[in-house]
């Protein structure tokens, strides 16, 4: 069986970005699988600007962020294989591929690092009723036909969900000149980052209708009418708010899940809150030797932070692979997510792997306007930090220092949680 | 002029047709549809039942049981996955296990082996998720779970093999008897036959009663269900049935035999025949009876939701065999549940009939043998490289949630009666059927079809007529 230091499953802004840099830390024998016919992962149908604008200080479309990436890969000449889908990962890290070339075939991997990225939710998981016509898509199914493909689904559009991908779908198929009639949100509030909304919405006069979600669909070959309702406090539709829009084309952006399927099959334990891999500081997973990175961990908002966070599983693969991650001295400290926040991404903390600075990601459940986002070293706030608005739809950080963590050595807990003023 | 038409390509038009191509005749399937398996046949919860609930002396009693008895050789000649995995209906209150065995009794009068009533704690060992209040239930060893789609795709391609003509997308809009020649009209044609198969579905009551004075009417009954994910595999081990409550008939709960777990159906009556819409009312009343025989069942997990129409008689049994006042006029009517599990009984019982009518004699070049669409999952390492070298195709996953490679697909579009939209593509290959429901293998197999059919983009559809998925270019790709 062939020999790879790092396998690495998946070869968009994570992988890549992972690959980069566990070969500028030493690894030498890395290998990218990618399932797709290029490098780039979903950045590839994300032809709008507004990436990499942490990462290069410039505006890039999706493409020319990724080709920095590939790039970098191409300049280092990290072995790649496209079309290739990874079948199966053991748990002892053998890793099963096909494509039409090699066939099937097994690597034996020192480290894997798990970047293949998240899907969409479909309609049948939404429990929309009404028909099953054509003209119903998740919002990047819609953005690959025109952004790959070249071809318009419908004229008329209503948007469920105002989730990032609809919200830049809503833009987009207005600009190819179909009249995008309104996005509607389950929730009371986007899930979307702000700027889109402005700049996707706002800037084309498309209505956000908040508390509103879709209870019918009519149409029996295709998508003719759907009907939006006005929901509760419970999410439940309130009788009498009902509207009809005609439509050809509807575009659901409900939300992304981490594709953990291999994962799971790796024994790798997943988050309840997160569907992505539990993962300790080094970015790995219960299973030793592999680690998981970008949206197959946690869904992000913006690429940027996901290439810096590859970066990170990308460094503790290389350094696991070359045999330098020894068994950590035994203390774990454990993360909590508290009062607002839902998760924190890494769940446990080895202080003595924690380089100079530990960045903590997570996301809140609701909109918070001018409260606190605090850390606690067990019950001591060590953290107070003032924001004018935190929302579901941003990620947000922390950051820790191995110094903070070394003035505590009985530490046991650190506590993320919104406090209100 | 054809020997037999048959209107209508769900299971039971396909069954008949695949059990008459075995004699000399020349027989025509038209269905309105672009595809076979496209009313009822494809919206059920694809089971075999084991008969212990038809009334005796009924025909769906006999059809049933016949079925049942016939699936192994069926499925073992055209290689369609089937499992007797057993059937369980629940009862939930102590003062009525009486009926349990009263419908063990109603089993056995119909010919129903093996039937059972196992207590609590027997359950819990077979079954360890049955709901907390299930007191005892009826086993049914002799029950199984069966894919419908391919069932009525491999009666569909034997049939083709062995002569039967397929008109799709042809809706008939009438059909009557002149000199003894039937004729049926459709838009664009008249055909001629000496025998016409009634296999109408929700429909069938129309065409029966355009020939025969004996009046059928057919109120579609719609069942709505929901699908979990393989993720949920191995949570029900068996089709779990409820004794029907005073709320109302129950639901069942049963795995299928993709690994699926299917959860359903509603029964209510409706008046339009083409009425599969799915509610919130629906959905959630089949959740909630659900946790009556199974708890905590993972709901999260869901995939899908669906609505089939059942085709329920107001003689409430099947109206099969000919026509009293119409001769020659085949009726294949009313098949409602148990119909999937009856198929292969009305098909050989029609098919008998039609012979001894029109005096046909056995080809004897029949062939029974069909094989399904490769499955590469099933192959070692070493099989599938072989394979790959010889069909490159099998080398691509397209579908990824279902690991469907591009040459089951290939397969799919150029058999007999092949493919051609993403829905008949998803019913024989399971491409697009997984957890992201099309999302990501889509675009791809759009562009197979494309490639394949040798069409535009805009002229693939998901199941034929106007279900289109792009209708333009963009304004680069012009």
């Amino acid at each position: 069986m062939k020999q790879v230091d790092i396998v690495i499953v998946g070869g968009g802004p994570a992988g890549l970005a992972a690959a980069v840099a566990a070969y500028d830390s030493g690894a030498e024998n890395i290998l990218i699988l990618e399932r797709d016919e290029q490098l780039g992962g979903i950045l590839n149908q994300c032809i709008h600007n507004g990436f990499g604008l942490h990462t290069f200080k410039e505006e890039l479309t999706g493409p020319e962020y990724a080709d920095r990436f590939i790039q970098q890969v191409n300049e280092r000449e990290i072995p790649y294989l496209l079309n290739t889908m990874v079948m199966d990962i053991s748990p002892d890290r053998i890793v099963t591929a096909m494509n039409r070339e090699d066939g099937m075939f097994q690597l034996e991997a020192k480290a894997v690092v798990l970047a293949m990225g998240c899907r969409e939710k479909p309609r049948g998981a939404l429990n929309i009723p009404g028909y099953r016509p054509a003209g119903i898509f998740s919002a990047g199914t819609a953005q690959r036909l025109v952004n790959i493909e070249g071809y318009m689904p419908g004229k008329e559009v209503v948007v469920l969900g105002s989730g990032d991908i609809g919200l830049i779908m809503a833009r987009r198929m207005t600009l190819e000149g179909a009249k995008v009639k309104l996005v509607a949100e389950l929730m009371p509030y986007s899930g979307g980052l702000k700027r889109n909304i402005v700049q996707c919405l706002d800037d084309f006069g498309i209505p956000l209708r908040l508390s509103h979600t879709v209870i019918d669909i009519e149409g029996k070959e295709h998508i003719t009418a759907v009907t939006i309702a006005e929901v509760g406090a419970d999410r439940k539709p309130i009788p009498g708010t009902e509207e009809r829009y005609t439509c050809d084309t509807l575009l659901l952006s409900c939300g992304l899940i981490p594709e953990n399927e291999l994962s799971t099959a790796a024994g790798v334990e997943l988050s309840p809150v997160t569907n992505g891999p539990v993962v300790n500081e080094s970015l790995e997973t219960n299973i030793p030797g592999v680690f998981a990175c970008g949206n197959v961990l946690h869904v992000h908002d913006l690429v940027d932070y996901v290439s810096e966070e590859a970066a990170k599983a990308g460094q503790t693969a290389a350094k696991y692979a070359r045999g330098e991650v020894t068994e950590s001295a035994g203390k774990e400290i454990r993360m909590k997510a508290e009062s607002g926040v839902r998760y924190t991404v890494p769940s446990t903390i080895h202080p003595d792997r924690v380089d100079d600075k530990l960045t903590v990601r997570f996301r809140v459940g609701d909109v918070y306007k001018d409260s606190y986002v605090s850390v606690y070293f067990d019950d001591e706030r060590v953290q107070h930090k003032k924001k004018r608005i935190i929302a579901p739809g941003e990620m947000e950080q922390i950051v820790l220092t191995k110094k903070q963590l070394e003035e505590y050595p009985d530490l046991q807990t650190i506590t993320v949680k919104i406090e209100a003023m | 002029m054809y020997d037999i038409i048959i209107i209508g390509a769900g299971v039971i038009g396909c069954a008949a047709a695949r059990e008459l191509s075995k004699y000399n005749a020349k027989t025509l399937v038209i269905e309105k549809s672009e595809d076979v398996c496209t009313g009822t046949s494809k919206a059920n919860s694809a089971i075999v039942h084991s008969g212990y609930d038809a009334k005796n002396g009924t025909l769906k009693a006999r059809f049933n049981v016949e079925g049942n008895r016939m699936m192994d050789k069926v499925c073992r000649e055209l290689d369609v996955p089937f499992k007797r995995i057993g059937s369980l209906t629940v009862c939930t209150d102590e003062s009525r296990i009486g009926e349990l065995d009263a419908l063990k009794e109603r089993g056995e009068k119909n010919g129903v082996e093996g039937l059972r009533i196992l207590d609590r704690d027997e359950l819990l060992e077979i079954e360890p998720h049955i709901g907390d209040g299930v007191v005892a239930a009826l086993y049914a060893p002799t029950a199984g779970i069966i894919c419908p789609f391919k069932l009525t795709v491999a009666y569909a391609e034997n049939a083709a093999v062995n002569g039967v003509e397929f008109l799709f997308d042809t809706a008939v809009g009438k059909v009557y008897a002149e000199n003894g020649i039937w004729h049926v009209v459709t838009e664009n044609a008249e055909y001629t036959a000496a025998a016409v198969v009634n296999a109408a579905g929700v429909y069938s009551d129309v065409f029966h009663n355009m020939v025969s004075d004996e009046k059928l009417n057919i109120v579609p009954r719609k069942g709505e269900y929901i699908l979990l994910d393989r993720a949920a595999e191995g949570y029900v081990k068996h089709t779990v049935f409820q004794l029907p409550t005073k709320f109302g008939k129950g639901v069942l709960v049963t795995p299928t035999v993709h690994g699926n777990t299917i959860v359903g159906p509603t029964a209510v009556d409706v008046n339009e025949k083409e009425s599969t819409s799915t509610t919130a009312a629906g959905i959630e009343s089949v959740i909630a009876k659900a946790s009556l025989s199974i708890k905590d069942l993972p709901t999260r997990q869901v995939i899908t939701s669906f609505a089939g129409l059942r085709a329920h008689g107001d003689r409430h049994d099947f109206v099969v065999g000919e026509a009293a006042d119409a001769p020659g006029f085949f009726d294949c009517a009313a098949i409602e549940s148990p119909g999937l599990s009856a198929a292969p009984a009305i098909g050989i019982f029609i098919a008998e009939q039609i012979k001894n009518k029109l005096q046909l004699s056995e080809k004897e070049d029949f062939i029974a043998q069909r094989k399904d669409i490769l499955n590469p999952n099933k192959l070692t390492i070493e099989e599938r490289n072989e394979l790959i070298r010889r069909e490159p195709a099998y080398g691509t996953i397209v579908c990824r949630c279902e690991s469907v490679t591009e040459g089951e697909i290939l397969d799919a579009i150029r058999r007999p009666v092949g493919a051609r939209s993403l829905d008949g593509v998803k019913r024989r290959t399971r491409a697009g059927m997984g957890r992201c429901q099309a999302g990501f293998c889509s675009p791809k197999v759009m562009e197979i079809l494309r490639r394949e059919l040798d069409i535009d983009l805009t002229e693939v559809t998901k199941s034929g007529g106007d279900s289109y998925i792009v209708n333009a270019r963009t304004k680069d790709g012009e």
